[in-house]
């Protein structure tokens, strides 16, 4: 037991340093992952906090005028183009000018003040459908508060039925929450999947495969001695990546770091597991990167990342039952949005260990089986 | 058999007629054999052909079924502690709408529970007094949803006012008009080239740009680094092979894997899926050409600066693939973000090549943009190729 011990630390070390010696190497693994974390934590929402448009005020009234104010005043709309008339609406979103257009019927005014209500004509680009219905519901959010201001100043009647909504966690319903402690899992999961698939292929092609199997380290050592070095580079990402969580972009953390730890770990095992499969798998460095692309891409498609998985037809939701970044996402999420506890997130663990426990052995057994 | 170092060796053999073309841009010759040798190293992995070809079935699938921010059958429970018909009557929007499946936990307790497990999306709650306040002209629906996914979320509270809203629109229509009275101001949409607002209409051009950059970077990025580990391109150093000869012979098998999986993402787009393709044809595969050499060439370059697989497959996914999904605006949009990632993300090829793909899918030749992009992604590729050049020369490391 002893000596066993041992030789996988002696691997361990090995492999931490066949990774490690390289400068680039070690460039490679740190600094891509700080700067993903930035520019995907700004660049990943659906939140829209400028948007570019034009007006055609066709009524040019007091009411007119009244209503433009409280749209510029919501600090989001930026007026960047007047037009004239209705035909210059199509060269303003089709040119990009713009993102949306707001037109003014010529009766705005005298429509408000005879009690028929106006009704203002939105154009978006549908280019994004989803920025576009966004960008839409902003501007149905400005009426609203226009219309409960009118109601105040003008005696109108108050609808009788009112709707209060509250949000859990997000109150103000913002997408980075949602996106950056995701990318915990996700960034990390990318490149220590490469790295792990490259583990034994890389002493296959360069010829020392066959060095390492007539040492006396038996299969499963050597796997551990694979496995270890890629989990501590994983987590180690990982924990970049929540640092900038919570310093940079000051997204409150509500659960215990070490039901987070735990289950990143497991999350971590269970993709080097799928890594180690690949690589005792394949025969060149090639193949290995190569198939673990053909994965990784559906398992980041499938994952919640940017698509709901209840969004998807039911059929492919099975699929993402196989998917380790499922659940390490939601884990993750829950933890540190809702700082859920293990009673809850039971159900996001155990499939991780399954993964493991299904793909570790199986790469000691290609590992045995494969010998070209 | 002859391998394919062999077939190079052999077509070297004339070195004297050689040496004169030595000097010139490309030996045809040499450079048709070198073809060859790529093609059929290319067609022999398995690997290859998996990510060039594939890949792009199982994204087109995925892409065109799966993917979709079309929400609908939303889990949501309704908790009435007011069991009278008007608050019933209130409610039936949820129970008609198919965006929702209602169930009707007893307690507003049970109901956080289910929440808190992820059994429901939503908790719509009506309080005792409900019809003696409605009846006051003052009552209010609660309406709890699970923030996290802030998204989703906004769409459920769009949702669950549509809902409700049928129930005034009913009264009103009934003639009972106190209930509704007309909004000063209120809003007409219309969201210009996708009138139904279906996401695959943005999601296929997407599509689109991440096969070619997956193509394009990815393979490239292996080929030549590859060749560096294993000592063969010092091999062919000592042949009278020049670099230009090596960088074409190892686009030209690339650019048709490339171009057979934009024949397949147009095919499946236009007859599958029923994305319109409002501008011309040729351009987009014009564009979709231009962007196929930028992210071949930035693949070359990759593998050529590295010289190691595992730093080219490294840097390949960090430069091209993830910048192309989350920094290109095929998803998220740019208006918003800060002004240095907006900076980063202008100096993405990818950028241009989705502006380019949504405006010839979806409004047509919109020329100003187009030959813009155009003329971004010609740049690129010739920048990409001279410095892949520099980084090819017969030199060992």
């Amino acid at each position: 037991m002893n000596a066993t011990l041992h030789r996988i630390l002696v691997l361990i070390r090995k492999e931490l340093i066949a990774v490690l010696k390289d400068p680039r190497s070690r460039l490679v693994l740190s600094v891509p992952i700080v700067l993903q974390s930035l520019l995907f934590g700004y660049a990943a929402t659906f939140d829209l906090d400028r948007v570019p448009y034009a007006l055609l005020d066709s009524d040019r009234s007091g009411a007119a005028q009244d209503f433009m104010a409280q749209v510029d005043g919501s600090g989001t709309f930026e007026r960047v183009l007047d037009l004239h008339n209705a035909n210059q609406i199509g060269d303003a979103i089709s040119r990009k000018q713009v993102l949306v257009v707001i037109h003014l019927p010529a009766d705005f005014e005298r429509q408000i003040y005879s009690g028929r209500g106006a009704v203002i004509q939105v154009i978006t680009d549908g280019r994004n459908s989803n920025t576009g219905s966004v960008a839409a519901g902003y501007v149905g959010a400005v009426i609203e508060r226009f219309n409960a201001l009118w109601n105040e100043q003008h005696g109108g009647m108050q609808p009788p039925l009112r709707i209060e909504f509250r949000a859990w966690y997000n109150s103000n319903l913002e997408t980075r929450w949602n996106m950056i402690p995701s990318l915990i899992a996700a960034l990390s999961m990318l490149q220590v999947l490469i790295l792990t698939a490259l583990s034994v292929a890389r002493e296959r092609e360069q010829g020392t495969f066959d060095q390492l199997l007539v040492t006396p380290l038996r299969p499963t050592e050597i796997m551990i001695g694979k496995a270890v070095p890629s989990i501590v580079i994983g987590i180690t990402q990982a924990s970049i990546v929540l640092v900038l969580a919570r310093v940079w972009f000051g997204i409150p953390f509500q659960g215990s770091l070490v039901i987070l730890y735990f289950g990143l770990m497991l999350f971590t095992t269970a993709s080097v597991g799928i890594g180690l499969v690949l690589s005792a798998y394949s025969v060149t460095m090639q193949q290995a990167t190569l198939y673990s692309f053909v994965l990784l891409m559906p398992m980041m498609l499938l994952s919640g990342l940017t698509v709901s998985i209840r969004n998807m037809p039911t059929a492919m939701q099975y699929l993402t039952l196989a998917n380790p970044l499922r659940y390490a996402i939601e884990m993750v999420q829950r933890v540190y949005l809702e700082g859920a506890g293990i009673a809850v997130l039971y159900n996001d663990m155990w499939p991780l260990v399954m993964i493991a426990a299904i793909t570790l052995p199986s790469a000691v057994w290609l590992f045995r089986h494969r010998l070209v | 058999m002859s391998t394919p170092f062999d077939m190079i060796v052999r077509s070297a053999v004339p070195a004297k007629a050689d040496a004169a073309t030595a000097r010139s841009f490309v030996s045809w010759r040499r450079l048709r054999a070198l073809i060859t040798k790529e093609t059929r190293q290319l067609l022999r992995d398995k690997s290859n052909l998996m990510v060039g070809l594939f890949l792009p079935v199982v994204l087109i699938l995925m892409f065109g079924y799966g993917l979709t921010f079309d929400v609908r059958n939303v889990p949501v429970a309704i908790v009435a502690d007011d069991t009278s018909p008007t608050a019933q009557d209130v409610l039936a929007g949820f129970y008609l709408s198919s965006f929702f499946t209602v169930t009707r936990p007893t307690s507003m307790h049970e109901a956080q529970q289910l929440m808190l497990k992820r059994k429901i999306e939503a908790i719509v709650h009506v309080q005792t007094d409900f019809s003696r306040q409605l009846a006051s002209g003052n009552a209010s629906i609660q309406v709890v949803v699970n923030g996290v996914d802030a998204n989703r979320a906004r769409v459920l509270q769009a949702f669950a006012q549509g809902a409700i809203g049928q129930w005034s629109i009913k009264r009103a229509a009934a003639g009972e008009v106190a209930a509704l009275p007309v909004p000063a101001v209120s809003l007409q949409t219309r969201l210009w080239y996708n009138e139904a607002n279906n996401s695959r209409y943005f999601l296929v051009p997407g599509l689109i740009v991440l096969v070619m950059t997956l193509t394009g970077a990815l393979l490239t990025s292996l080929v030549m680094a590859r060749e560096w580990e294993r000592g063969t391109l010092e091999a062919l150093f000592v042949t009278p092979v020049n670099s230009n000869e090596i960088i074409i012979s190892k686009l030209i098998p690339y650019f048709g894997v490339g171009l057979a999986g934009l024949a397949m993402c147009i095919l499946a787009g236009k007859f599958l899926f029923g994305v319109p393709i409002r501008g011309s044809l040729l351009l987009i595969i014009v564009v979709s050409m231009l962007y196929l050499l930028v992210s071949l060439s930035l693949g070359l370059l990759i593998s050529a600066a590295t010289k190691s697989q595992f730093l080219a497959s490294q840097l390949a996914l960090v430069l091209s693939f993830l910048p192309a999904l989350m920094l290109s605006g095929f998803i998220f949009d740019l208006h918003s973000v800060p002004a240095v990632v907006r900076g980063i993300s202008r100096v993405l090829p990818a950028t241009y090549y989705v502006e380019a793909l949504q405006t010839l899918f979806l409004v047509g030749n919109e020329w100003g943009l187009i030959v813009k992009d155009c003329a971004v992604l010609a740049l690129s590729a010739i920048t990409l190729l001279i410095l892949t050049r520099r980084n090819t020369r017969k030199v060992l490391a």
